[in-house]
């Protein structure tokens, strides 16, 4: 039994291209030219997609970070940026760096990086690749002061690493954990096509954001020809404000491989993979764990429960830090060891997916789900919900409320529910489904979780009275631009000039041409890009231009027109360099 | 349209003159043109501010803290502002230095270009400052039409003033566009 | 209605209210060449496999906004293309392109046979209307016939299909994310002078615009004698086409 298992698991570090590159940064802290020619040799590729790969993945480096590498989660919810203090500004002032310039002796750099998806533990960072929570001033004084030791991070105290679940509701999925192994006998005494029934008569809709028949998706697998079929668990999390799944991985991944087996026996899959993101490598021990008792127990590699027709291994890829690779075809992509860029769709991968051939892509809670659904039946998910949204929903509840964390609840529950839930008093507005999702203002709590009505594939940022929207909006803005993949012109280009619109407004110059501008540009963006992100990319402008219109009409100037430039700021280098402060080296 | 004559202001900023020989390429078009219209502020006239005016033509773009200020009192003294020619449409040749920092440009000329014998970046007050990069002249101050080439050619100055005189929005045809 | 007829029927769409009829498996912007309409593009070439990433070909049909070049023409589709609404949209997109890399016409080799330049003119761009990103891009002049100034790139992909597909050589590839996207050359050292790039190659002769160049053969058509001097895009782009299978270069 066990000699099946070591390809899977053991030689994760060399298999994957992904994951050499993985060993080679944190061995030399970056990827030289000369490591990229080996790693083309050694895996028999062109030399330029070893370079496109380590030039695409945030957390992966051609110059040198520092043996402390830093990078601060910089969303909305964890509060890394406040009236009160800038986080990252602290810290790079208590470590004499600049950010994103590793300090001259080598031992320290900082940087930024989209959501970690710690949102409910306040802010955090990840340290050398492992999250640590909690950040405030003092905090990082104390890091200030181990990192001028030398202490190697295993001597820090340990409670800042902890990562909590946080469940504060519980439904049907959280309150259970299905005994191992239950719901895969359960299907196996029927054949395919039974439990296929069970799982299209349950309604089980997508847990990813898109809300897809999952039935429909594995029933089109299923009938999809091709050398072999695949599962694949879409462990990407990268909505920023979504942590549902680090909480499901963390204390519910049985079900997630039982889920993923299920799936295997109905689209007639022998491998399955998790796509695991970079950001939650801290969590990859402890699956591999589980996936080795799980080989023990018979519940993966061959004849599966005694079936002599049933095998299935499930292999961990990991991530390097991509937004975009959350999209299943990009995702793909990335398994495939290039960079994360979305595929032509259709063909959709239910019939063209890794390798070309089926493959049926899901998010973690669908999985688990799923799971559930073959247990219980498909009658008692379909009790609970609403006609088109059957079954719960697991919520990543952040911000601006008393007990940020997990809350689990049937769908068509009213948004405003989830506030009195989580102790949120004054909220003004929320962002539902993350910075792609939608911004439900005040006046409209009252609207419903459900396929119906609001999509989320469960980040719900609340924002209270005092929150400044622009500068919300500021932070996504800024988030899209980063991690567009650069593709297609409307989202490359779009959103980086819809990042430097808001510069404008924010820095007092803008006008309200420019803000017409902002509307026709992110209506560009949202229609004519290739992909799911910049489809949404501008979702959060539009929604709040139309419900907070007033906190951009604030920072306008009221002449027709302004510069695109801050013009005296662009004399700043000249006034340097000639050491010039007189009246003509300034301009209005 | 009265007798009066339409008055015109040129300027050239951030630019090679180019543009302005080209429009005075018109050859004998130009005696016609001048009976319908005065020269205000122009390189053409010598007058050193521009006063209320009809049309503004401007060529280059904006390098330096004195080409802002042209520009700005052209654009309160004019009616209609142009922007005429590579340079004042997108930086043009000029822009060239916007792939580097300022201080590396000024370093290069000024301190280690081969031929320099008294390195020194000029500091003087009587200097006008430079901007960090040549910008477009649209993106300091609201522009009303374009009209593009390296130089545009004589022809077309004709077909964006003509309309102009006679009270009419102009119309280049797109196979009369040049970027060069 | 005859077999016959249902079937010319099965194979025909609309475009801008025209009949076209297409072959099963062409996309859109294949049936559209084939029957002499011109939809703009600058990341497709006629006998390359398509990729996607300019969306100058924007068509819509039944409400939706597609890329021509990427969409499966099927039976039936309106497909409306030569629309004042999208040629606006597509103004945007050549005006972007423009302003993310550095365009200096007047100083380019390629001026006056550059299919960026002669999309603005086509499309009626007079300004680049959005902020210059001035953006910092590698030149390389190592290979001692072809130069690559990145500044001019627009990232079609073409020459990384042309040489990977027609040249079998794989010479190009485009790395990096977002707006730091770049082209990036297929060798250890990221030059173009160590790869086996031949001045014949379809992939040194494909840029649509003036980053891959030949040496020493900058401005050899006087102005007025080049190509969109003489004809506008939308009529060359009809007679376009990758040539007849090339010899390949195995060494
Ligand atoms: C930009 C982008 C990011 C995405 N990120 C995720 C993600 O992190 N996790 C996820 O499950 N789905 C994500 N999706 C949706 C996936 O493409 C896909 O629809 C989903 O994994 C399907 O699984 P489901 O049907 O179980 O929801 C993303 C989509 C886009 C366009
Ligand atoms: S929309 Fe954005 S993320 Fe998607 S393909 Fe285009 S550039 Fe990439
Ligand atoms: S590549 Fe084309 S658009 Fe760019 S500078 Fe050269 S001629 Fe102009
Ligand atoms: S070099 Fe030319 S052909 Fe290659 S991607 Fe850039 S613009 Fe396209
Ligand atoms: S970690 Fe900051 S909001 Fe997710
Ligand atoms: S030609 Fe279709 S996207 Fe470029």
């Amino acid at each position: 039994m066990l000699s099946q298992y070591p390809q899977n698991c053991v030689e994760f570090s060399a298999g994957h291209l992904l994951h050499k590159l993985y060993v080679l940064q944190q061995t030399y802290l970056h990827i030289s030219t000369e490591s990229m020619a080996q790693v083309a040799e050694e895996f028999e590729l062109p030399v330029s997609q070893v370079a496109s790969v380590v030039d695409f993945y945030a957390f992966f480096y051609q110059k040198p970070v520092g043996r402390y590498h830093m990078l601060l989660s910089n969303c909305t919810s964890c509060g890394y940026q406040t009236d009160q203090h800038n986080l990252l500004e602290i810290i790079c002032r208590l470590l004499n760096v600049k950010p994103e310039i590793t300090r001259p002796d080598g031992r320290v750099s900082v940087g930024e990086t989209s959501c970690i998806g710690m949102c409910d533990h306040g802010a955090a960072m990840l340290i050398n690749g492992v999250p640590l929570v909690g950040l405030n001033a003092e905090k990082l004084a104390h890091i200030t002061h181990l990192i001028s030791e030398n202490q190697p991070l295993s001597c820090w105290p340990m409670e800042w690493f902890r990562v909590e679940n946080n469940i504060h509701k519980q439904d049907v999925l959280l309150n259970e954990h299905i005994q191992p192994g239950s719901s895969l006998k359960k299907a196996l005494a029927g054949d395919a096509q039974r439990l296929l029934d069970i799982i299209l008569h349950s309604g089980l809709r997508g847990r990813g954001g898109a809300g897809f028949d999952t039935g429909r998706k594995w029933q089109l697998c299923r009938e999809a020809e091709g050398k072999a079929h695949y599962v694949v668990c879409n462990a990407d999390e990268g909505e920023p404000g979504t942590f549902k799944d680090r909480v499901l991985l963390q204390s519910y991944a049985d079900a997630l491989f039982e889920g993923m087996a299920l799936c295997a026996y109905v689209i007639g899959a022998r491998k399955g993979f998790v796509y695991l993101r970079g950001e939650y490598r801290y969590l990859l021990n402890h699956l591999q764990n589980i996936l080795k008792r799980r080989y023990e127990q018979s519940l993966l590699g061959p004849s599966i429960l005694g079936k002599a027709e049933f095998s299935f291994d499930i292999e961990i890829v990991v991530g390097a830090g991509a937004y975009i690779c959350g999209e299943e075809s990009a995702l793909i992509e990335s398994m495939e060891g290039r960079p994360g860029i979305p595929r032509i769709r259709p063909p959709f991968p239910v019939t063209h997916g890794y390798l070309g051939q089926p493959t049926a892509v899901n998010n973690v809670e669908t999985l688990i789900a799923a799971a559930y659904v073959a247990y219980h039946g498909s009658d008692w998910f379909k009790a609970m919900g609403t006609e088109q949204s059957t079954g719960s929903k697991i919520l990543s509840v952040s911000g601006d409320c008393r007990t940020p964390g997990i809350y689990e609840y049937t769908y068509g529950i009213s948004v405003q529910q989830v506030l009195s839930d989580c102790g949120a008093k004054n909220a003004q507005a929320v962002q539902i489904g993350g910075p792609a999702g939608t911004l439900v203002a005040k006046k409209d709590f009252s609207r419903q979780i459900s396929f119906e009505d609001l999509l989320t594939g469960g980040s719900f940022l609340i924002f209270g009275a005092h929150r400044d929207l622009l500068s919300v909006n500021q932070n996504f803005a800024r988030f899209f631009a980063h991690e567009s993949c650069g593709f297609c012109t409307p989202c490359r280009v779009g959103t980086r000039l819809l990042e430097s619109s808001f510069q404008k407004i924010a820095d007092g110059r803008a006008t309200r041409q420019d803000i017409q501008e902002i509307k026709q540009l992110s209506a560009f963006v949202r229609r004519y890009s290739h992909c799911g992100l910049g489809h949404t990319a501008a979702n959060h402008i539009l929604d709040s231009l139309q419900d907070f219109s007033e906190a951009f009409d604030e920072k306008l100037v009221q002449t027709s027109f302004t510069p695109s430039i801050n013009l005296d700021a662009a004399l700043e280098d000249a006034r340097q360099i000639t050491r010039r402060d007189d009246a003509d080296a300034h301009l209005e | 349209m009265t007798d009066q004559k339409i008055r015109i202001a040129t300027a050239s900023l951030a630019g090679c003159f180019g543009c302005h020989m080209s429009f005075l390429d018109i050859d004998e078009k130009l005696v016609q043109l001048n009976e319908r219209i005065e020269f205000n502020r122009s390189p053409l006239t010598d007058i050193k501010h521009c006063g209320p005016s009809d049309i503004g033509l401007i060529e280059g773009g904006v390098c330096n803290a004195d080409n802002v200020r042209v520009l700005r009192e052209f654009r309160a003294n004019c009616k209609v502002l142009i922007a005429v020619g590579a340079c004042a449409i997108n930086g043009g040749v000029p822009a060239m230095r916007n792939y580097f920092d300022l201080r590396e440009c000024l370093e290069e000329v000024y301190l280690h270009g081969t031929g320099v014998t008294n390195p020194q970046i000029p500091d003087d007050a009587e200097l006008p400052l430079l901007l960090d990069k040549v910008y477009p002249v649209q993106e300091v101050v609201r522009i009303d039409y374009f009209l593009p080439g390296c130089p545009p050619p004589a022809d077309a100055f004709l077909q964006m003033l003509m309309p102009l005189l006679d009270g009419k929005a102009p119309h280049i045809a797109n196979n009369q566009l040049h970027y060069d | 209605m005859g077999y016959h007829a249902m079937a010319i029927n099965q194979n025909t769409l609309t475009i801008d209210g025209k009949d076209v009829h297409f072959e099963q498996g062409q996309t859109i912007m294949d049936a559209a060449l084939a029957a002499k309409i011109y939809i703009p593009y600058l990341c497709h070439y006629p006998g390359l496999p398509p990729s996607g990433n300019c969306r100058l070909c924007v068509v819509e049909t039944n409400g939706k906004s597609v890329a021509a070049c990427i969409t499966q023409a099927q039976a039936g589709q309106r497909i409306h293309s030569n629309t004042p609404e999208l040629n606006v949209v597509r103004k945007m997109i050549t005006q972007m392109l423009f302003v993310e890399g550095n365009h200096i016409c007047p100083a380019c080799e390629k001026s006056g046979n550059c299919k960026l330049q002669a999309m603005g003119y086509y499309l009626g761009m007079h300004e680049e209307h959005f902020h210059h990103f001035n953006p910092r891009r590698a030149l390389d002049a190592s290979h001692p016939a072809i130069f690559l100034d990145r500044s001019r790139c627009i990232l079609c992909d073409l020459c990384v299909r042309a040489s990977r597909d027609v040249d079998g050589k794989n010479v190009f590839a485009i790395a990096g994310r977002g707006a730091d996207a770049h082209l990036i050359v297929n060798t250890d050292s990221g030059k173009l002078g160590d790869s086996n790039l031949d001045r014949n190659d379809l992939a040194a002769n494909i840029c649509p615009v003036g980053a891959i160049m030949h040496k020493e053969r900058g401005y050899v058509s006087p102005i007025g004698q080049r190509i969109y001097d003489q004809q506008p895009i939308n009529e060359i782009a009809l007679g376009e086409h990758v040539p007849e299978h090339k010899e390949r270069d195995h060494d």
